[in-house]
Parts: C-alpha cells; structure tokens; sequence
C-alpha cells in the first residue's frame, strides 16, 4: 500500500525549495565583510526566490484529487511528492512532501523570512555582521520549510535539529544584554524536547519498520502499549518547543533577549514546529496514545490560556508580554488539537498561521518601540498615540487581531478550538470550553490594558523623544502581515480549503 | 600441527605500516632532514591505507584448528584506513613543533608509525593473543611520545610532559596485565583464544570463564578511559603535546574500542559494559562541564563520548557495527576539534584555558568555523551532520535491541553534554573583555594584542582534510553503514 517513487521531474520543486535558502546562506556567509549591504540585499534576493517557490505547490494540488480510489484505508496524498534513498541502514528516505495541512506553514514560513531578511536590509542590530545574521536567518528557513516538507520520521528529526544552533546563534549573537544565559536556556530546553523526540521517532521507525509518513499515518502497525509510550515521548518533545505550560519558561528570556528578527521568526515559524509536529507525527503516528493522553492535553492546554493570560495582565515589559501572550494562543491551539476532531485540529492549524502573522507583527512593532525609546518597559512608554499615530494605530490593530476580533485572523483558531471543545461533548471538554473562554475574555483585558498603558495617556519623556516616522523597508516588512491578517480574517477557507480529508486520515478515520 | 601458510597479500597492511617506521628510521639515520623523514611516513602512511583497501578481500592467514588469526575483512580495511588517516594527521599537526625541533623528527616519525602498525594489528586481529599484542604496540611508542619534549636553552623546563607519561604508563601497565588475566582465565576454562571460537565456558567453567571475560573488558576498558578507569585521561592528555593528545584521544581510542568490540560480541559482558558505559558518559558530561582548560575539556568530552561507544556496546553483537560507525564519526570530529586547537596555538604551545579562546573565532573565522562543525558533531548536532548521525545510530541500536532505557540516558547525556559545547562555541565569538580604560575601539585593541599568525600550511591542509571527510560523511553516512555491516 505504499505509494513510493513518484519522481516525476515537479516533485524535485521541493528539493529545490530547500537547497535555495541553503545555497543562499553559503553565498551570503561567504561574502567579504566590506560588502555586508550587499549581502543582506543577496539574502533578501534569496528568501523573495524561495517565498515564490513555497507558493508554487498549490498548482499541484488537483493531482492528489483521486481520493475515493483509496477506498477504505485512509492515507496521507501529498499534492507533491519526493522520495529518494538516503542513509537505507538507519531507515532513512529523502522523503518530502506538501499537502493541504502544511502548505499555509511553508508559505508563511517563505513569507516571514524574507520580510525579516528586507527588514534585515535597513536595520541591523549591534554586535553583529548583518550578513551572518540574514545567512543564519536562511538556515532557519531550512530547517523550518524542511520540517514542515519532511514525510519520514528520521527525515523530520534532522530538520528539527538543524534549527537548534542557528537560533541560539542569533540569540547569543545579536541580543540584549542577558543574551548568553538567555540563548543556553533555549538550546537546552529545546535540545532535551528534541531528544525525546528522537527517541520516539526511533522507537516508531524500530517497532514499524519504516519511517514513511504516508505509510504509518492514520493506522500505524503499532500496538497500544507502543502507541501510548511513543505520543507520550513526542507530546514531551513537541510540548518544549511549541511550548505549552509547564514547558514553556525559556519562551519569555529568549523573546526578550533576541533581536527582532529573531523574535519574529522564532515566534512566527519555530513554535509552530511544535504544534505541527504534534498534529503530523503525534497524532498521525500514535492515535490510540493521542486519545489516551488527550485529556492530559487539554487540562495543560488551559491552564497555559490562562496561566498565560493571567501573567500578561501583570507583566511590565512589552517583549515579554508578548512572549507570554503567545503562551496564551498556543494554549488553544493545542486544546484544538486535544479534542482530536476535525474541527479542533482545523482551529489549531487556523490558529497557528494566524499567530504567526500576528504575533510576527506584533514583535516586529514591539522590536521597533524598544530600539527607538530604549525601554520596553511599559511604565515608561505612554501616550504613543500623540507622538507616533500611525505606530500606534499597527500596535492597536495587532493587539486587537490578537485578542480575537471577528472578522480579524486571531478570532477563527480561539473561537473553533472552545467550539470543538464543545462539540467533544461530556463535562470534561465542557469544563475546559468554558475556562478557555474565560481566558480569551482574559486575553482581551491584557490587550485593552496594553493599549491603553501604551497607546493613551499623556506622553512620556522618551516617548517624546522617539521617531514617529516608518521606514520604507519597516513598512515592507509589516504591510503584508497586516493584509493578510485581514484577509485570512475575511476568508479562512483559504488555509483550511482542503485539510478536512487529510485530518480525516490523520485521526485515523474514526472520528 | 603442519607448518602455516602465509598470505603475504593479506599481510600487507602490516607490512606497509611496519615498513613505515623502518623507513622514517632509516631516512633518519642516511639523511637526518626533517622533510625527508615526514615526508617519508606520510607517504607510508598513504601506502598503509592503500594496501588496506588492496587486501580487502584477500583470504584469512595464520589459520589453526579455531580459527585464524588476520582477518581480512571491510570493518578491518576501514578501520586500519582510519589509522593511517589518523597517523597522517596528527604527523601534520605536530609539523610545526618539529620544525622548532621541540621533539626530535626522526625519532617522534618512527614512534607514530609503529603506533600505527599496533593499530593495523588490532584491526586485522583473530585472537585475543594477537589482539593484544597489537593493543600493546599501539600503546607502547605513546608514552614515549606523550614525555618526548626537548626544552630551547633557557627555556623553563616543565615536567608536565614526564609526569603525564609516567601516569599514562603505569596505569596501561596495570590494565594490560588485568586483560591478559582476564584471556588467561577465559583459555583455562574454554581452552579458546581464537575470537572466532570464543563462547561460554562449559558447565563448572562457565563462572571462571565470566570472570575473565569481566576482567578482559576491564583491561580494555582502561584504554579507552572509561569510568572508573579513566582518571589517567584528562592528566595524560592535558601533560601531552597537542597533537599527541590527539592521536591518544583518537588512534589510541580507536584501538581500545576495536578490541572492546571483538570481545563483548562473542562473550556476554553485558553487565560489566552496561555499567561502565552509564557511568562514562554521565560522570565524563558532567565534569567536563566545569573544565576552564582546553584540553582537559576535550579530555572529558572524549571521556563521555566513550560512553556513547561503551552503550552500543551493551547489547553485544546486535550494537558492533554502530559503536564502530560511531567510533569512525567521532575520531574525524575530534581529530578536527584537536586540529583546531593547535591551529589556534603557538607552535609547541599547550591547549591553554578555555578564556584564551575568547574571540578567536572572529580573528580566524575558518579555524572558528572548524571548531564549531566538530563540537556541533559531537553534541549530534547540525551542522554537524556527521555527529548526528553517529548519535541516530546508536540510539537506533538501543532501540532495536530493546534497551530503550539505556537509550533513554544516552540522549539526556547528549543533553548535558550541548551546555559545554555551546559554551565553549560561544565563547569563541565573544566580543574582547572590557578593559579598565576607555578605548574607542575595543575590537581593535584585541587584534593589536592577538597578532594573527599564520596558520602553518601542513596544519591547515591536514584539518581541511578533516573537514571534508567530515562534511562527506555526513552527507552520505550509508558508506560508513556499508563498510561497517
């Protein structure tokens, strides 16, 4: 029942999605120091090249249209697919592939990179080369884009892994001032989700005999027992890195300490490795141990919305609030993904690219504040609003996305998610319904309390002594999120067109 | 018993490397220069290798009723091309301190070379006698090598270099004779020294024979510094020069891990060899997390890393060939970490402290980046693909063979072990240390007080060497799998 080798001369557009960003990051690292403009603006180049390219799968999309023919046994069809021999005494394929639950995290993946790579063009932070900085940002991009293309379990561990020193170069490199002690606590927390996930992964691939994807998803060979230990490893793993409460205290240092750019892709892409990984490997590989530890998920799931809600309301400097906001949205991801239904894992993969854009702007705004007056202390900033109205008004409407407005990108994943808790049915999910919303009435408080600290009032010193002005490239780097924060409000059939079928698949066509 | 016959064609690695170190002898003795004699053993060292891969399928020799004594065989080939590959680096790596005539050329080219005919040895070996005896070979020219340092008048004479010989040898002393008890033990109660014939002992022998089995991995265990046999390591190493801390943390290592594998393979140690290996690794990660010295933090980095090989050790035959893929990955890796070090060294000079690296890697970006690759690989982690590899398969082995929780602690050892790294890689990148008085320009204080000197050639093209192997590697690690299987 496998469907390998379909090696058609398209499906190498995937490696070719992977090897520009790689071929990128070697050019720019190699260019001499007195042309660092220059290759930022090579980067940029590269990162545009590769964002067109993670566009392109979506004109394959009909040829995986012939799914009846499967008949019962649910399996994943990539739109796209790559399947080459690499290293056969480990179980290893080459395995690449695009579907419809993928594809809006690739493209927001090719997206932010070259908006933090432009954005890279004009400002760079001190302490660094900025074209260390953009090379580094292009390895990112691959082992983000590798992680979400990646249909062999081996595969998906490589990528996971080739994200973890590069972050922490970016953080140690070109962050504030606790950087180091920030950048050891994100390599360490990260590397030891990894481990178990490497753990997981090869107790699967062990036990199954193949690390295919397609193969093990929606009915892997494998028993309850294994089924049970393997999820618990993989919700571990991917619980550090999406991060979900209590896992989640290297979020708030890292955020706070790491350059903009870094914030913006760590928040906007990294995370959602976690969450996606949950949903692609937890849940497709190990559905008998999702079920099982799935009431486990949606209690850490809502302590995290209002645990984080309820830190926000406290916190004092913007960067963190953010960072533990973000605590906050992926609590309702995962809480999506824990009532293991269509609609709930529809709502977490809603939510995800929608956080990506919001929370990408969001630090990207917050970064801008925080180098202009020198504080992100909000104490210190007040009346923004009179000083730089039209700052102020990106800040507005990005903490209003992000609290969940209708008719704006955040509302679709916060309000499905508490709707397929509801759904669930029993007082369990009833319960967890009801304090999720709860939290999001929270989230909607922190915000409005943001705004008002920040935005009102009469202003400060430093506000006063800030640039109102946006920069060219500044608002290259924002418009598009705030488009798209629109248009994904307006019309969310665009990500989710398509990935109720393939999440039949993956929660192995009983639900 | 009729007279052997000899297969010269299977011999000939040994006599290539064997005549290796007569020829860098000789060439010692009939022209005494310097480039003649290296020159000399590097080209025996290529001749090594390439005889390795020649007699790749030439027939068993030295063969008895039991079993035969040279095997030939793709592990062997691989392995005695990793000791030539190994002799030639750390040859080019200690070029410059030859050239300052701290060692004796002629001398320190022949002591290499016979090293690496013990090598040879251990790779081809069929039994325990000559298993050992290569072991012995590949040890003995070491603690000559470790203490060989000629002092320049009024230079300060130390005698680290002494002390750490003289450690290095009583302990290799003690841990062959605990290894030759152990084989003298497992002979009486099996009568078996052939390792193709080795077994349990039958019926009221079978406790002796486990006893000289345990006391056989001890033995072995001793050369390849695992916990609680490794106390000589970090002071041997760190008293050493350099490149011959390289060779033990590398050839030296190699060896051990080779015998070691011969042994658990055929006789069940598995108690004794799951126990060192937790021990190793733990004990060698978290005490190489408070070193301030360079080379004693690679000392116990190497240490834990044994660990790693002791794991896949565990579960005996099952875990051979990924302890030897993992063992081949790590030589590379530390072979380029020590490269490195004395890249970024004064000719001659030690591994000093870990400080002393400060910004380094921004006045040598290469040396920095070739740094960071071998202590990414030996976290198992991209870009150092190689490593990662090696860690796969090991875990893979565990798994498979259903020791998921010793498994468990290798990759939260891998954990612990990434805090040192990391720390050490970062600080190759951190900006000079500020000074009491105001300078405008820090960045270029630090280069006035770091004169960037040249990276002597044979060094740098030794670890470009290196680094390739290790980049092609680790994108095609099958063909370690495939010689290895």
């Amino acid at each position: 029942m496998t469907l390998t080798t379909t090696a058609d001369s398209w499906s190498f557009l995937l490696a070719v999605i992977l090897g520009v960003p790689a071929l990128g990051a070697v050019v720019v690292a190699l260019l001499p120091a007195s042309r660092d403009r220059q290759a930022r603006i090579v980067a940029t180049v590269f990162a545009a090249v590769t964002f067109l390219l993670t566009i392109a799968p979506v004109f394959f999309r009909d040829r995986a249209g012939g799914w009846s023919a499967f008949g019962d046994v649910p399996q994943l069809i990539p739109w796209v697919n790559l399947d080459l021999p690499w290293v056969p005494a480990l179980g290893l394929d080459f395995h690449l592939g695009v579907d419809a639950v993928s594809y809006p995290l690739i493209v927001l993946t090719g997206l932010l990179t070259l908006l933090c790579c432009a954005y890279t063009v004009k400002k760079v932070p001190e302490a660094g080369a900025g074209r260390t900085l953009a090379a580094l940002l292009l390895v990112l991009e691959v082992g983000v884009l590798g992680t979400f293309l990646a249909l062999d379990l081996i595969l998906f561990f490589v990528f996971f892994e080739v994200v973890l020193l590069p972050m922490f170069a970016v953080i140690a490199g070109w962050g504030g001032p606790d950087r180091r002690r920030a950048a050891r606590k994100f390599v360490l927390y990260t590397l030891a989700g990894s481990v178990l996930l490497l753990l997981g992964v090869i107790i699967v691939v062990s036990r199954a005999g193949t690390g295919d994807l397609i193969v093990l998803t929606g009915s892997p060979p494998l028993s309850r027992g294994t089924q049970c230990l393997v999820f618990a490893l993989l919700a571990v793993a991917f619980a550090v890195k999406a991060p979900l409460w209590p896992l989640h205290t290297w979020l708030p240092d890292a955020h706070t300490e790491a350059p903009t750019v870094g914030s913006v892709i760590l928040a906007g892409v990294l995370l959602k490795m976690g969450t996606y990984g949950l949903i692609r490997v937890g849940v497709g590989v190990a559905p008998d141990g999702a079920a099982w530890a799935a009431p486990v998920l949606g209690v850490l799931a809502v302590v995290a919305i209002l645990a984080g809600s309820l830190i926000c309301l406290r916190q004092r400097e913007l960067k963190r609030l953010i960072a533990y906001s973000s605590v906050g949205h992926m609590g309702f991801v995962l809480l999506g993904i824990a009532t293991l239904t269509v609609t709930g894992i529809q709502a977490a993969l809603i939510g995800n690219v929608a956080h990506g854009l919001i929370t990408g702007l969001l630090f990207f705004l917050v970064g801008t504040i925080k180098d202009r007056t020198g504080t992100g202390s909000i104490d210190q900033l007040s009346g923004l609003r009179e000083q730089a109205p039209r700052l102020a008004g990106l800040l507005g409407f990005a903490a209003v996305a992000s609290l969940g407005l209708p008719g704006l990108a955040g509302f679709w994943g916060e309000a499905f998610a508490v709707v397929a808790a509801v759904q669930a049915g029993g007082p369990f999910w009833l319960t967890c319904a009801a304090l999720a919303a709860v939290g999001g009435a929270l989230t909607a408080a922190y915000f409005l309390r943001l705004l008002r600290r920040v935005t009102h009032g009469p202003a400060t010193p430093v506000v006063r002594a800030m640039r109102p002005s946006i920069a060219a490239a500044e608002w290259f780097a924002w418009a598009p999120l705030v488009l798209l924060t629109l248009v994904v409000g307006l019309a969310p059939a665009l990500i989710l067109s398509g990935t109720a079928l393939p999440i039949v698949d993956l929660l192995g066509g009983s639900r | 018993m009729s007279s052997q016959a000899v297969g010269h064609l299977a011999l000939l690695p040994l006599y290539a490397a064997a005549g290796t170190a007569i020829l860098a002898l000789l060439a010692d003795l009939v022209t005494g220069r310097r480039a003649v004699i290296a020159g000399a053993t590097l080209l025996g060292t290529l001749a090594t290798a390439a005889a390795a891969l020649v007699a790749v399928s030439a027939d068993p020799t030295f063969c008895a009723t039991g079993g035969c004594s040279w095997i030939p065989s793709w592990p062997a080939a691989t392995t005695a091309v990793l000791f030539a590959g190994l002799t030639a680096g750390v040859l080019a790596f200690s070029l410059p301190a030859l050239r300052l005539g701290i060692a004796p050329a002629g001398e320190f080219c022949f002591l290499l070379a016979c090293s690496m005919t013990g090598g040879v040895t251990v790779a081809y070996a069929g039994d325990l006698i000559t298993l050992i005896v290569g072991l012995e070979t590949l040890t003995l020219p070491l603690y000559v090598l470790v203490g060989l340092r000629r002092f320049a008048p009024g230079e300060r004479v130390t005698t680290a270099g002494a002390s750490a010989s003289v450690t290095f040898f009583l302990v290799s002393v003690v841990s062959t004779a605990v290894a030759l008890l152990g084989v003298a033990l497992n002979y009486a109660a099996t009568g078996a020294v052939h390792l193709a014939s080795l077994g349990p002992g039958p019926g009221p022998f079978a406790q002796l024979a486990g006893v000289g089995a345990a006391l056989l991995v001890i033995g072995l265990a001793f050369k390849v510094a695992a916990v609680p046999l490794h106390a000589w390591a970090p002071a041997t190493y760190d008293g050493a020069p350099v490149p011959v801390a390289a060779y033990l943390s590398t050839a030296s290592k190699l060896g051990g891990v080779l015998a070691l594998a011969a042994v658990v393979s055929r006789l069940d140690t598995r108690a004794v060899v799951v126990v060192l290996a937790v021990l190793t690794m733990t004990i060698g990660n978290l005490v190489a997390l408070r070193q301030t010295r360079m080379v004693r933090l690679l000392a116990w980095s190497s240490v834990a890393q044994a660990g790693y090989i002791l794991a896949a050790l565990a579960p005996g035959e099952p875990g051979v060939a990924a302890a030897l893929v993992y063992a081949a990955f790590f030589v590379v890796l530390e072979l380029i970490a020590f490269g490195a070090v004395v890249a970024l060294r004064l000719p001659g000079a030690d591994g000093g402290e870990i400080a002393d690296y400060r910004g380094a890697g921004r006045r040598k970006p290469w040396l920095g980046a070739a740094l960071v690759l071998a202590f990414a690989g030996l976290a198992g982690l991209p870009p150092g693909l190689a490593g990662l590899f090696a860690k796969v398969s090991v875990v893979d082995a565990l798994v498979d063979a259903g020791w998921i929780w010793l498994a468990g602690v290798v990759v939260l050892n891998a954990v612990i072990a990434l805090a040192y790294y990391v720390r050490v890689s970062a600080t190759l990148y951190t900006l000079p240390a500020r000074i009491g008085i105001s300078v405008t320009d820090p960045v270029l204080l630090d280069e006035a007080v770091h004169p960037s000197l040249p990276v002597p050639r044979a060094v740098a093209v030794a670890l470009a060497g290196a680094v390739a192997v290790a980049v092609v590697l680790g994108f095609a690690p099958q063909v370690l799998f495939d010689a290895f299987s």
